[in-house]
This record gives C-alpha cells, structure tokens and sequence, in this order.
C-alpha cells in the first residue's frame, strides 16, 4: 500500500471522533474514585472516631501529603499521555508531597520525646496500612493504565510508574481516614512503602500493557 | 520555516477537527513529507525502510489525534510521535538508537519517491478480518469513496464506515508487530 493510499484510507476515517484526552481524564479520575470508595466502604471503613479526629494536626496532615500527591502525579501524568507535551514543570511538582512528608517529620521528631519515636514509627496497624493501600489502589491504576492506552505516552514505563503514584495517593487518602496512626514518622514509613509497591506495578503494567 | 509550518499545520488540524476533510486530507501529506525527510536523515544504516516509519506515524497520528489539545502547538506532537515510532521500528529489528529532540528543527520536508518494496502495512493488512480487509483496501489501495465501496460491497454505508474504522485501527495496533 502506498503512503497516498494509507492517507485516502484516513481520510475517509476522519468523520469518527474520540473524546479529547483532557476530558477522559476528569472521566477516569471519578472512576478510580468511585471505585475506590467502593472498596473502602466495602472493607475497612472509615474510623469511629473520625469527627474528632479531624480537628486534631496529624490526623488532617495525613490528607494534606496525599492530595498533595494525587494533584502533582495527576498534573504530571496528563502530560505524559501526550506526545511532546512538556513534562518539565509537572516533575518538578512531583517534590511537593515528599517534602510535606520531610518537614512533618522534622517537626515530629521535635515534637515527641525520643523514647516514642519507636513506638510512633511502628504503630499499630502497619499491617493493614500495608496491605490495604495496594488493595484500595489496584481498581484506579488499571483504570490509569487504560487511561494510558488511551493517550500517546512516549515513556510507557514512567508513565506507568507516574500511574501508580497516583493510584496511590487516591488509595491513601481513603486510607488515612480509616488509620488510627497519624504521627508522620508512620506515614513516611509504611505509605511511602505501600505507594511504593502500586508504582512498581504500575511501571511493570506501563511495560507490558501500554503500547501504542 | 519551522513557523510558518506549525501556524500552518495546526490551523489545518483545527480544521480537520471542526470536520473539513480536504484539510485533514492536506494535513496528511505535508505530515508524511516532514516526517519522510526525518525518517530518511535519522535512518543511515539500512534495515528500517522509512517509508514504513512514515505510515506507521501517520497511523499513530489518525488514531491518537485526540491527544493533541488545539490551543498547543502541533509539531513538537508529530515529531514526538515519529521519534517514537522510529525509536519502535529499530528496537523491533534488535537495534538501540537514540534520537535526539533538538535536530528536528533541521529536518526539511521530502516529496515521495515510492518504490515498490513490501510493506509492513501490507502484512498488517492482511492479518485483518476479510470485510475489514477488503473494506479497507477498497478505499486505500482501489481509491473508491465510502459510498462506493458501500455499493460494491452490498453494505450499508455505516457498515463500511465502522469496518473501515475497527480495520484502521488493528492495523495500527498490529503494525510491524508479527
């Protein structure tokens, strides 16, 4: 076939259109958050005591690290799905979350007697915190990675690391309403490793999965 | 030049997108001519045909077009797609290279030479269901409208359509892959 006749044929196709790429996103995130509410609510829940909760510090920081997250891994991953669009100043974002996460700490080690560190690093639920974030968060990076396939990304496999963070952040802030371990030097630990694991999986689905 | 390319290129995508097919149709060809003249600088050793990598981008062009957001420019897309499908064309023949963004702006639009070798289209052309294929053909290679084709075929012109849409598409997905 030569290249006229592959245009013919396109051209003929034209009339068909998808949805643009900005828009399906929005779409998708609602459903990665759908369904991750579904699950929560479904499993773990939400802590009784969550309305007093809410007024104490650690309790809300934990929510300001993750939506810190999921903003910038959002920003940065609708960049990605286009091709030549300039990811520049949505990595440099990528920072925020982590350092939210650094500075807390900081403040906690000031703030709890070195005795505790131990005991506030460990926690009670370090288990769950472990098993339930990955599980909230593989619903949204399948939805992520469809998303992907979907756009155009010319590094499948950041991307698909990108996706991860994302799944995870979404996961961790359900989570955190449900966790009792609030101090930073517990989130640092045990969310950083299970946010860690969703973004293995997701460069792992970005290699195999996102092809275009 | 580069200027006058993208203020071109994008008002003629925009078109396209609005439904001018006589854009789209113009857009196609000046798209295969730069990418024609990228492929040909980047590709010095043989074993990548460019003309293959020029038909893949523009499949990649038709099936992704949704990605390009108007109101950006439009070149920084299309070489960031053909850099892509260059870079697959030669790591499927086993090979690495690297293709650097910045000599894109050096690259100077080439006319057609077809020659008659086989194609990667044509086996991915062939993988396809027979009413896509012949569907397909029918309107690329025979250069017959959709209501032709529609005609000859005894379909409806919808038929030929959604045919002619699932059958672009596998191509691009199954492109180079067997």
């Amino acid at each position: 076939m030569r290249t006229e006749d592959l245009i013919k044929a396109l051209d003929a196709d034209a009339r068909d259109k998808a949805m643009p790429l900005g828009k399906a996103w929005w779409l998708a995130v609602g459903m990665a958050v759908a369904i991750a509410a579904a699950v929560f609510f479904v499993t773990i829940g939400p802590r009784p005591d969550i309305m007093p909760a809410m007024h104490t510090m650690r309790f809300m920081s934990k929510f300001v690290f993750t939506l810190a997250l999921v903003a910038s891994a959002f920003a940065l991953i609708r960049a990605l799905s286009i091709p030549g669009a300039s990811t520049r100043r949505a990595m440099a974002w990528m920072i925020t979350a982590p350092a939210l996460v650094v500075l807390a700490v900081v403040l906690e080690l000031f703030a709890v007697p070195q005795a505790d560190w131990g005991k506030r690093l460990v926690g009670s639920n370090m288990m769950i915190c472990m098993s339930f974030i990955p599980l909230i968060g593989i619903g949204p990076l399948a939805v992520f990675l469809g998303m992907l396939r979907y756009g155009a990304p010319t590094r499948p496999v950041l991307a698909g690391a990108v996706a991860g963070l994302l799944a995870g952040g979404l996961s961790a802030t359900f989570y955190a309403a449900h966790c009792f371990d609030d101090s930073p030097l517990f989130v640092a630990t045990w969310y950083t490793i299970a946010i860690a694991f969703l973004t293995l999986l997701g460069a792992i689905g970005g290699r195999l999965f996102v092809r275009w | 030049m580069t200027g006058k390319d993208e203020a071109e290129l994008s008002g003629l995508l925009r078109a396209a997108i609005a439904g001018d097919e006589r854009a789209y149709a113009d857009f196609l060809h000046r798209v295969a001519a730069l990418v024609r003249g990228f492929a040909r600088r980047k590709i010095v050793q043989g074993g990548v045909d460019p003309e293959d990598v020029v038909q893949e981008t523009l499949l990649a062009i038709h099936v992704k077009r949704h990605t390009w957001r108007p109101d950006a420019p439009v070149l920084p897309w299309v070489y960031a797609i053909a850099r892509f499908k260059l870079i697959d064309a030669f790591r499927r023949r086993g090979r690495r290279i690297e293709v650097e963004i910045d000599e894109i702006a050096e690259t100077f639009a080439e006319p057609a030479a077809e020659t008659v070798s086989e194609r990667d289209i044509n086996r991915a052309l062939e993988g396809l269901p027979p009413t896509q294929r012949s569907v397909v053909s029918s309107i690329s290679v025979d250069g017959h409208s959709i209501g032709e084709t529609a005609a000859k075929l005894g379909v409806s012109e919808t038929a030929v359509r959604v045919s002619l849409h699932r059958g672009l598409a596998a191509i691009a997905k199954r492109f180079g892959r067997q």
